[in-house]
């Protein structure tokens, strides 16, 4: 115990010192934090996402502990006697008039009610973008590969909470959002009817539900969460962080400040701005009225009926679904059972096939890279240009299912027809991930061929110089070393063609390998190499070099195939 | 009593008690009827308010609705064809002119509200006018206007269940489709509202007294003004357009700005 006999010649002076050294001697205390805090943080914006998410679960578990204490997840009839007038006397359940009462009865209520829903809709949004990020940076490579699943484990455990807890306060328009997940579930062939009714205890809505959502959403997934975020934690403190290259940086280093103190008072700080931006959204803004909406009752339904924006994708998709196409109906009656496609194909197919890639993306691109080997420095998006091209073509594959959940209100708010906007999202639907994929990779290349100018060449400076013979030059100044470093010092993997396996013939499998690996890299911008540099900075600005340049990027392709 | 069992299977008996159905609804549909009618007469209109009304009718809104308020043909001048206005009534003409909607500007999925072009006087001779053409829906009375009377809470229930579906439950509009929409009901005069639940304008169905009383108008009217008055309680409304715009603000407002912090306080060592 190194902990004990460390601290075993140390006399404390004061009494706080005292019951310090009492603890320490006896849990080992320094060690840990000593061991802790020497861990290093990487700093850049991009890598404070994560701790976002965590501080807005943690407002999340602060304000939900909050609300449970006037909450009563009961399905009961009452009659509303609070001091909302335009409600008063209005048959509701009692889940809805407990949030009514705490809405407007209960000191700091609403304002609570705010923080907590501001604070969901805040931590999945961090969750995503920190998800986007690992993602375009390449952080999810081995041997983060396990880390990244459960972050996706996360994402969806963050879904989950945030649509339990949204259904909780048996509003119209909740109520609403759990016809259509009704409507899915008995879209579901066979099973379909009894899911539906195991869940609902009986024929939609019941009056069961609400307590039900209540347990999982106050009990099961947060403690799940929790047991997550343990997880990524733990497994982030083994792996280290990642870092972007750059001069001193490598796979086998963290460069960055200790955790203690530094870092430690920055994120300190950082929970409290999270906190105060979350409090100004809950003090300002209205979110979720539920007094406008009025109690469930499964016959009105209200104009502009739209999930949270994170299940917005789903309900998007469900829009977008046209019922027949032509003379096809999606739906069929085989031997006397209904089978709704019209629902289930939305519901489903883009969720699963978004949620399949995610989770198994990792391993695609160890695939076809064959890299297994591990990596600590990150890729900057355009080093990467396939990666971010598919990448972006998810993205908005998202995003037009996610806009589409808004068609009416953008009929409404740019005076279009709602038919126009559900046909041209339709058509963006197939051809905006195909556009946004060769956009994005077109740029990424671009990028890459400007970064590798201007590390042969030097920076523009736009100062145009007369040479004595007449000649005018515009004067390129070298950048320094830094610089210089983040632009000629990247991985750039080459196409590998399909192998040949120990009998000498070429798989089926191994044959798309190969034509993926195509795709990916064949049109990769090398890095440049320490040899045309050194040309480059000889020669000052030659027009041979650029030439080349290229030739040997030709050739290393050419060899590569 | 004994006779009347007696008789009960008399080959006759089935066409009796069809008689006596359809004379039942009939005269109820004829005491419905002149409910509305009735109405129509409390509000008199003098011969030369109706006198009045043709001129400015024929000079403002015949090239549209004919001369006699008949109905145009479609195209005609290359206007939009205006209906027959023969039995509108005067809710119909005080709602459309009083509106700003007619004389309608400009064709289009709907006409559109603009601001008025005839004062109150020449609104009121104009649905005499229409109102002599036949019997219709009368400018409401006072009394039913009477929101001191209504009863939020009611009016509340019976806006979800009528027009929430259209008018969206916080009144704050909502999409039709190709290009129609259900206007936003915020600043619309009690009068107003009475008038498109008893004519429905283009798209918008009829509430007729039997479907919503008037007093259950009265009640959706208290409604809507007392959540007009009442403001947002939570802070600002956005729109009252429900989650799309929370999420927008939550995007382009509260994680900008968490970026910004993250920016500011990652600056120093890069
Ligand atoms: C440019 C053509 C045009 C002009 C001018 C015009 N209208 Fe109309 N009006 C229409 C059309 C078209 C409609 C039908 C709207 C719809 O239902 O979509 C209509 C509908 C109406 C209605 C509603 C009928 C109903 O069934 O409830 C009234 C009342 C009316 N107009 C009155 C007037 C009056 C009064 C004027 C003159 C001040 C006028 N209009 C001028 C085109 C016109
Ligand atoms: C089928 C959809 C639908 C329903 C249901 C409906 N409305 Fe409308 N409403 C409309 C449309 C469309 C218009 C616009 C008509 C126009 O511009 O001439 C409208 C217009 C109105 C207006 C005029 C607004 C203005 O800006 O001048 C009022 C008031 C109104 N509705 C009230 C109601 C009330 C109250 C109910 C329920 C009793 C109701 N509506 C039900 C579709 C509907
Ligand atoms: C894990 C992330 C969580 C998310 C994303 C989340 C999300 C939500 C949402 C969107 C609502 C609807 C709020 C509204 O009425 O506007 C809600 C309600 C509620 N949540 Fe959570 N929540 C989370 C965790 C928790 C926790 C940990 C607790 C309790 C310990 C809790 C307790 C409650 C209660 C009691 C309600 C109903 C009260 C009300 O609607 O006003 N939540 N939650």
């Amino acid at each position: 115990m190194s902990a004990t006999s460390s601290t075993e010649n140390y006399v404390p002076k004061t009494s706080v010192g005292r019951i310090a050294n009492f603890v320490d001697s006896r849990t080992g205390g320094s060690a840990m934090v000593k061991e802790l805090g020497r861990k290093i943080f990487p700093d850049h914006w991009s890598f404070m996402f994560g701790e976002v998410a965590l501080y807005s679960f943690v407002i999340l578990l602060l304000s939900g502990t909050f609300l449970t204490f006037f909450f009563n997840p009961s399905m009961a009839e009452t009659h509303y006697t609070g001091s909302y007038v335009p409600l008063q006397g209005v048959e509701m359940s009692v889940a809805y008039a407990s949030t009514l009462d705490i809405s407007f009865d209960v000191r700091g209520g609403l304002f609570m009610r705010q923080v907590h829903h501001w604070a969901a809709l805040l931590f999945v949004a961090s969750v995503s973008v920190h998800m986007l990020r690992v993602f375009f940076t390449g952080a999810f490579r081995r041997p983060r590969e396990l880390n990244w699943v459960v972050g996706g484990v996360l994402l969806i455990l963050a879904l989950a909470a945030g649509f339990t807890g949204y259904s909780l306060p048996d509003d119209l328009l909740s109520g609403n959002g759990l016809r259509i997940i009704d409507g899915v579930i008995k879209a579901i062939p066979l099973v379909g009817t009894y899911i539906s009714m195991l869940l609902f205890g009986g024929e939609f809505p019941g009056t069961a539900i609400v307590g039900r959502l209540y347990v999982l959403h106050i009990l099961l997934v947060p403690a799940m969460i929790l047991l997550m975020i343990a997880i990524h934690l733990f497994m982030l403190i083994v792996h280290k962080h990642t870092q972007y290259p750059g001069p001193g940086r490598t796979e086998n280093n963290v460069v960055g400040y200790p955790v203690g103190p530094v870092y430690a008072a920055k994120a300190g700080g950082f929970f409290f701005i999270v906190f105060g931006v979350v409090a100004l959204l809950a003090a300002n803004f209205q979110i979720l009225p539920i007094w406008d909406y009025g109690p469930y009752d499964p016959s009105p339904i209200s104009a502009g009926t739209q999930p949270d924006w994170y299940i917005g994708f789903v309900d998007g998709a469900l829009r977008l679904m046209p019922g027949v196409i032509g003379n096809f109906p999606f739906e069929f009656v085989i031997l006397g059972h209904t089978l709704s496609l019209n629902v289930l194909l939305p519901a489903l197919v883009p969720a699963g096939i978004l949620f399949t890639l995610l989770f198994t993306w990792p391993w695609i691109e160890r695939w076809v890279t064959r890299d297994d080997r591990e990596h600590h420095l990150l890729d900057r998006p355009r080093n990467a240009p396939t990666r971010t091209g598919i990448g972006v073509a998810g993205v908005i594959w998202y995003c037009v299912m996610w806009a589409a959940a808004s068609s009416d209100l953008i009929a409404t708010h740019f005076h279009v027809s709602l038919n126009d906007v559900t046909y041209w999202l339709r058509v963006l639907f197939f051809l905006g991930p195909i556009v946004g994929y060769i956009v994005a990779k077109r740029i990424a290349l671009a990028l890459q061929r400007k970064d590798r100018e201007i590390a042969l060449h030097g920076r523009e400076t736009g100062r145009i110089v007369r040479l004595p013979h007449g000649e005018f030059i515009e004067v390129h100044e070298p950048l320094d070393d830094y610089h210089q470093f983040r632009l000629v010092n990247f991985e750039s993997p080459e196409v590998l063609p399909a192998q040949p396996d120990a009998n000498g013939r070429i798989s089926g499998k191994e044959k798309l390998r190969g034509r993926l690996s195509r795709l990916f890299f064949e049109d990769r911008v090398a890095p440049v190499t320490p040899a045309e540099l050194e040309a480059a900075h000889e020669h000052g600005h030659h027009p041979a070099i650029e030439e080349t340049a290229a030739e040997t990027a030709a050739e290393t392709q050419v060899t590569g195939r | 009593m004994k006779a009347l069992s007696q008789r009960r299977r008399h080959p006759l008996a089935a066409i009796a008690l069809l008689l006596l159905g359809l004379l039942v609804t009939g005269g109820l549909y004829a005491v419905a009827g002149t409910v509305n009618e009735a109405k129509a007469q409390t509000t008199t209109y003098s011969a030369q308010d109706v006198e009045q009304g043709e001129k400015l009718f024929v000079a403002n809104c015949a090239t549209c609705h004919g001369i006699n308020a008949v109905g145009a043909e479609p195209g005609a001048h290359g206007f939009q064809a205006g209906p027959s206005l023969i039995g509108v009534g005067a809710a119909a003409v005080d709602f459309q002119v009083g509106t700003g909607r007619m004389p309608m500007q400009m064709s289009g999925p709907q006409a559109q509200v603009k601001p008025k072009q005839f004062d109150e006087e020449q609104t009121r001779q104009l649905a005499a006018y229409v109102a002599s053409l036949g019997a219709g829906p009368a400018v409401p009375s006072e009394e039913v206007l009477d929101t001191t009377k209504g009863n939020a809470a009611k009016g509340g229930e019976l806006f979800r269940t009528n027009c929430a579906m259209c008018h969206n439950a916080a009144a704050a509009g909502g999409a039709l489709t190709r290009g129609k929409f259900a206007p936003a009901l915020g600043g619309v005069t009690g009068e107003h509202i009475y008038e498109a639940m008893v004519t429905g304008p283009q798209n918008m169905p009829v509430f007729n007294d039997a479907n919503i009383s008037p007093e259950g108008k009265r009640d959706i009217i208290t409604f809507l003004h007392t959540i007009e008055e009442q403001g947002s309680p939570g802070g600002a409304a956005l729109g009252s357009l429900g989650p799309v715009s929370e999420g927008l603000l939550l995007w382009t407002g509260g994680l900008a700005v968490i970026i910004g912090f993250t920016i500011w306080l990652t600056q120093r060592s890069s």
